[in-house]
């Protein structure tokens, strides 16, 4: 006769209460861990000391300012014109854009930033969007390597190299490009120029798309971007955001259309906005908005006075010699030239006692120049509102309750530069 | 709402301690003579005339002025579209003002900075530490007395002072007398 044996098989919720219990001591149990500043997913220098528990963080605290100079100090020790190059460091990723911001912030401040010659304002709209494809491009690589999609690092290169060779044949330069002038443009497009651009614009439609089928409905990349850190309009507002990140959680505020500044109302784009405001919304709201600079590029290049290679002779600076540099032939041959180039080299443009802000829409948002002046040919106070620094300090907030393996896709989806955000 | 009549409201319900408003380039900026009151008057901003959006604040320091200290605050309206710049000024014994932290959170990080630059305090700040400089730096750099060269301190090459989860770990230099480079075990000599 066979024995029968009762065996006990509890059901799921009781195993888990019983592990539960047994792990007991391992509960509540808090770790330290210390990320940065030297690590690849933090692009650059940020450093966070993540409280976990088990794999989930349970605070985060930001640490930034490994990469401080002193940007703003400096400032106030050197002529407006001597600041240039400064700015060039600031978003390392989108010099170009930097340059047109700041040119512009002084400009507002002698009052002549509605004057510009328009071949000037095209020329800086055409900068500032190579500018932002070039960092969008840089960041969409980064940020799918972090997330371990190698592939469209290898696509987003090729096409930043390109952006490189166009940023060299107009300023001599391909990272410190110091292009922009206080009142205009270093010179006029080099010839043969705008078909350099025009290539590169037919090419990278191409690699975008293709850059977009890797990525946009690929299965592990969404799962990974979407419902994560979710940032809601009311709190984006409330932090600041500015930039795609605060667009990606819905708020339609971009200063191109909002406070237009050079030819930005003469040209027809979009400003994508996202719905839910999750990684993945931020994503989207990128590549949309690198499609809207080639727009924005496309119609500069068709429409610029003077066309490519400015048969008219369309000034690209202020015809002012107490604001720009007179021609060198000018000086040797012409007293008053002379004398200009005299006070620009050693006292710098006389600007206005005053103050200013103004707000450029940078590729990582909302880059501000405040200058304090006192008249004369130093800023008595400049204060650079830079968006990472603003947008970072989001992340105390937004990492709680998310994976350490998220970590990255967070990081990657703010899209912030460490040289801006410590200044 | 324009900037100016947003401004005039302001002056309307704070009365005498609101100077009028003053125009330059466009901007409309606004002197608050009583720092104490400037979260009131952010909040009635905020609340009342839609000022949802703090863009910055910045800082100045008027050395060889009295008040010594103007702390600037950029705020502007996403719905209206205006902007609106609000300035107080603090003295240097009292070197402390309100913090805005209650009507923008993003006031958290702006108000860390400039008590790091500056040394301007804000009270009610649940967490006023040093944000670029480290923690323990003992000058203020962005101060006009502060020379641009920079001054020599006697603190350890170690950055962080409070928490420090990887300390005594293989990754730190070794916490000994002398100065950074003695520690700094690549430069040290075979012989040591």
């Amino acid at each position: 006769m066979a024995t029968v044996q009762d065996i006990e098989i509890p059901d799921s919720a009781a195993r888990t209460a019983a592990a539960a219990e047994e792990l007991q001591d391992m509960h509540g149990e808090r770790m330290v861990l210390n990320m940065g500043p030297s690590h690849p997913a933090t692009h650059g220098v940020l450093r966070i000391v993540l409280e976990l528990d088990g794999e989930v963080i349970t605070k985060a605290d930001p640490d930034v300012g490994y990469l401080h100079r002193g940007d703003e100090k400096i400032a106030e020790n050197m002529t407006y014109t001597q600041f240039i190059p400064y700015t060039d460091r600031l978003d390392y990723l989108a010099p170009l854009a930097n340059n047109v911001a700041y040119a512009l912030a002084v400009e507002k401040l002698l009052g002549i930033h509605d004057k510009l010659p328009p071949r000037c304002q095209y020329i800086r709209v055409m900068c500032a969007e190579l500018a932002r494809i070039s960092a969008h491009l840089l960041g969409l690589g980064a940020f799918a390597m972090d997330t371990g999609a190698i592939t469209v690092f290898l696509l987003t290169f090729t096409e930043r190299e390109k952006i490189y060779n166009l940023a060299e044949a107009i300023s001599g330069a391909r990272l410190t490009t110091s292009y922009t002038r206080i009142g205009g443009v270093m010179r006029d497009l080099p010839p043969g120029w705008t078909d350099m651009c025009r290539q590169f614009l037919k090419e990278f439609a191409v690699a975008l798309a293709e850059a977009e089928t890797l990525l946009t409905r690929n299965r592990i990349w969404v799962d990974r971007l979407r419902d994560l850190a979710v940032v809601s309009k009311e709190m984006a507002i409330d932090y600041g955001l500015s930039g795609p990140n605060l667009r990606g959680s819905g708020v339609e505020y971009d200063l191109r259309k909002n406070q237009p500044y050079l030819c930005y109302k003469d040209l027809e784009f979009d400003i994508p906005i996202g719905a839910v405001g999750d990684c993945y919304d931020r994503y989207l709201v990128r590549m949309e908005e690198m499609r809207q600079s080639m727009r924005i590029l496309e119609q500069c290049l068709n429409k610029i006075p003077g066309g490519a290679n400015n048969e008219t002779k369309e000034p690209v600076c202020i015809q002012d010699g107490k604001i720009t540099m007179p021609s060198k032939q000018k000086v040797m041959s012409s007293m008053e030239e002379l004398i200009h180039q005299f006070m620009l080299v050693t006292e710098g443009v006389n600007c206005p006692p005053g103050e200013i802000y103004f707000g450029h829409e940078n590729p990582k948002g909302e880059l501000g120049f405040y200058i304090n002046s006192k008249g004369g040919g130093t800023p008595y106070r400049l204060k650079i509102r830079a968006p990472s620094f603003v947008n970072l300090s989001i992340l105390g907030e937004l990492l709680p309750g998310c994976m350490i393996s998220d970590v990255p896709v967070v990081l990657g989806s703010l899209d912030f530069v460490m040289g801006e955000s410590d200044r | 709402m324009s900037a100016l009549e947003s401004a005039n409201k302001i002056k309307a319900k704070f009365g005498d301690i609101v100077a009028e408003p003053t125009e330059f380039r466009g901007e409309i900026s606004l002197k608050i003579s009583d720092a104490e009151q400037i979260f009131e008057v952010c909040n009635f901003a905020k609340r009342q005339l839609g000022f949802d959006y703090l863009v910055d604040i910045s800082s100045v320091d008027n050395y060889g002025d009295d008040p010594r200290w103007t702390v600037i605050y950029h705020l502007r309206s996403l719905t209206d579209n205006v902007e609106l710049r609000l300035k107080t000024n603090v003295s240097e014994e009292k070197s402390e003002l309100p913090s805005v932290l209650g009507v923008w959170r993003t006031s958290n990080w702006h108000e860390r900075e400039i008590y790091d630059m500056m040394g301007i305090r804000f009270s009610g700040h649940p967490d006023l530490r040093r944000i670029l400089m480290w923690e323990g730096y003992p000058y203020f750099p962005l101060r006009k007395d502060f020379p641009l060269a920079g001054k020599p301190t006697d603190l350890p090459g170690v950055a962080f002072t409070q928490i420090s989860p990887m300390e005594g770990g293989p990754f730190v230099t070794i916490p000994s007398a002398g100065d950074a480079i003695g520690r700094e075990p690549r430069v040290r000599t075979p012989e040591e």
